[in-house]
């Protein structure tokens, strides 16, 4: 049945997992960042379906888990967007560089 | 099963009270205006009296319970922390009652929302619930750190705050999604029972987990997220700039119930033992550390500003500093005074912030500056300021002083000393700071010596601040002994 380990399919989450944190830091735009965002619970939703089918088939709660972090994923997208509009009207950019009002 | 229905009737309070906040206040005029704000903190008084009600009336019962199927925890600890979040959102609103550029039904609605939140941190029992409670309140402050559209600086800070921390959430997700894939648990209790004796998985070695590396991965994911949450070193780069962008009533609420909130979460987690016993756990070294430049930086962060708001963001990463030698003595003491020390801090922080409020929304910026003979254009307000910075420094009649005594006690208790005199020393360095600004406000002199007006429901509600910073600072033994006690309820298991 488990013809692939599940070593596989954690492998493939943690270099999501990762392309989104390098996302998050080499990207300046600011929509790419939300993406890279998204990437990384996108990584979570792999790992924790695999452990759910893997560890636990018999209960839901990797599986509802997993429903829940693409529900809170949707709502954080539309949040994180329209901060970005309202950066956009005030400024014409939505480049992370050019946000530097805010200093130390 | 009434009985699960009325555990959660602050919530349910809440929840109604922000619909009708929303539908009452979606394009306020005249009156109006002012009577969302009104509306909102009279209704976050009536969770309150319910919630002190639901206490008296016993629901929590003398041994902690989890009801709805174990997702909630029905214990002391979940009233103790209601209580604050609602205390500081009704606060809150009666200080953002007059703010003309804040006068919307949906900050109040957010504001409500962002407490439903947090209360349900505090009182989660399953790490899907945590998660969902957690973005809950984190979302809800995206948007009310971005409120202030007309402001330059408000966007800009609620883009940092979201992107950092959605991008927190998701590495703690992942650091929870590797504990539940360990143990095959979410129920805080039962990952706590798998993770010390081991569970019966294929694959897995036998016996406990505890020095697992997978699981100590996980453990230093998840404490990375609510290191965020708490703006402890090395997770506080967001909080001085979200700090000074933010409205100042968002950052009013965000520095005192979001950092609470952090710490309740963080108790629950590692005082219910569910990453094993601080002896065999690599997390307990990595709290200490994180303890140890939280000070370091916090403290001499706050040297060089100049900004009113950025001061009192380095303050505030000392002061969770602080709050992590309480955690980390790991003992009843520590866990309860860490928790009278965040009713301390919420009291005085709002107190400071809402002077802040005050002053900026006359002269239109923030800077220190700003306050020079502050205690000639409103003795009232300076005397306000007084207290919240000698309680932030930690000096008596204010509650700080018990705050920081009560957390030093635990730590000397549980054989810390070396972190309690590394934190006394600390307390020392911070007051150099905390006293230019008092030295600011009561001997310099500023050209414009208006006297400065404030309205009373912002004067009442510094008033309660004050009161209970002295209240806390000269009888501090009801509270602390209320908090003792329910953090007795971590550690029964």
């Amino acid at each position: 049945m488990n013809a692939i380990p599940i070593s596989w399919y954690l492998i493939v989450s943690a270099a999501l997992f990762c392309i989104g944190l390098y996302g998050l830091l080499a990207r300046r735009n600011a929509v790419a960042m939300l993406m890279a965002v998204e990437l990384s619970l996108n990584a979570v939703n792999l790992n924790l379906v695999a452990f759910w089918r893997y560890v636990d088939p018999n209960r839901p709660a990797g599986i509802a888990w997993a429903i829940f972090v693409l529900t809170v994923a949707a709502a954080e997208a539309a949040v994180g967007l329209a901060l970005v509009i309202s950066i956009y009207r005030q400024r014409d950019s939505v480049i992370t560089e050019e946000l530097d009002v805010l200093k130390y | 099963m009434a009985t699960s229905y009325l555990a959660i009737l602050p919530e349910l309070i809440l929840i109604i009270l922000a619909a009708v906040v929303l539908v009452y206040g979606r394009h306020p005029k005249g009156d109006t205006k002012r009577n969302v704000g009104l509306l909102t903190a009279w209704g976050a008084l009536l969770a309150l009296v319910v919630t002190i009600g639901i206490w008296w009336a016993g629901v929590p019962g003398d041994v902690p319970t989890s009801i709805w199927g174990g997702l909630f925890r029905n214990d002391l600890v979940t009233m103790v922390f209601r209580v604050l979040f609602i205390t500081a959102a009704m606060v809150t609103a009666m200080l953002t009652v007059d703010v003309k550029r804040l006068q919307h039904g949906e900050y109040y609605a957010l504001i409500l929302l962002g407490t439903v939140g947090f209360n349900l941190m505090a009182a989660s029992n399953d790490i899907i619930m945590l998660y969902l409670a957690l973005e809950t309140a984190s979302i809800s402050f995206y948007i009310l750190a971005a409120f202030a559209t007309d402001d330059r600086r408000s966007p800009e800070a609620g883009i940092k705050y979201f992107v950092y921390g959605a991008f927190a959430s998701a590495v703690m997700l992942y650091g929870l999604s590797f504990l539940y894939g360990m143990t095959g648990e979410t129920n805080i209790q039962a990952l706590a029972t798998a993770i010390v004796q081991g569970v019966d998985i294929q694959g897995l070695p036998a016996g406990g987990l505890t020095s697992n590396p997978i699981i100590t991965i996980a453990t230093i994911l998840v404490i990375a997220g609510f290191g965020f949450k708490v703006s402890a070193v090395p997770f506080h780069f967001w909080s001085p700039d979200v700090y000074e962008g933010a409205p100042t009533n968002t950052t009013a609420l965000l520095s005192t119930a979001s950092k609470a909130a952090g710490f309740s979460v963080f108790l629950r987690l590692f005082m219910s033992g569910a990453f094993g016993s601080p002896n065999q756990q690599n997390w307990y070294t990595v709290l200490v550390i994180m303890a140890i430049f939280s000070l370091v930086i916090g403290n001499f962060g706050a040297f060089w500003q100049t900004n009113i708001k950025r001061l009192l963001a380095y303050s505030g990463v000392g002061q969770a500093g602080y709050l992590l030698i309480g955690m980390v003595a790991f003992s009843p003491e520590g866990a309860g005074s860490v928790m009278f020390y965040l009713f301390m801090y919420m009291f005085t922080n709002i107190a400071a912030f809402g002077v802040v409020i005050l002053v900026s929304n006359m002269t239109g910026s923030d800077e220190i500056e700003d306050l020079k003979g502050l205690s000639r254009r409103n003795p009232w307000l300076a005397i306000v300021m007084l207290f919240a910075l000698l309680s932030l420094a930690g000096i008596p009649p204010a509650a700080g002083f018990f705050g920081k005594f009560f957390i030093f006690r635990a730590a000397i208790d549980a054989g810390q000393w070396q972190l309690a005199l590394f934190g006394i020393i600390m307390a020392f360095i911070a007051l150099y700071y905390y006293f230019n600004v008092i030295k600011v406000i009561y001997l310099f002199r500023n050209e414009d010596e208006t006297p400065l007006p404030v309205p009373r429901v912002a004067g009442f509600a510094l008033g309660i601040c004050t009161i209970a910073i002295i209240w806390l600072g000269v009888l501090p033994g009801g509270l602390f002994d209320w908090t003792l006690e329910a953090a007795r309820a971590y550690f029964t298991g």
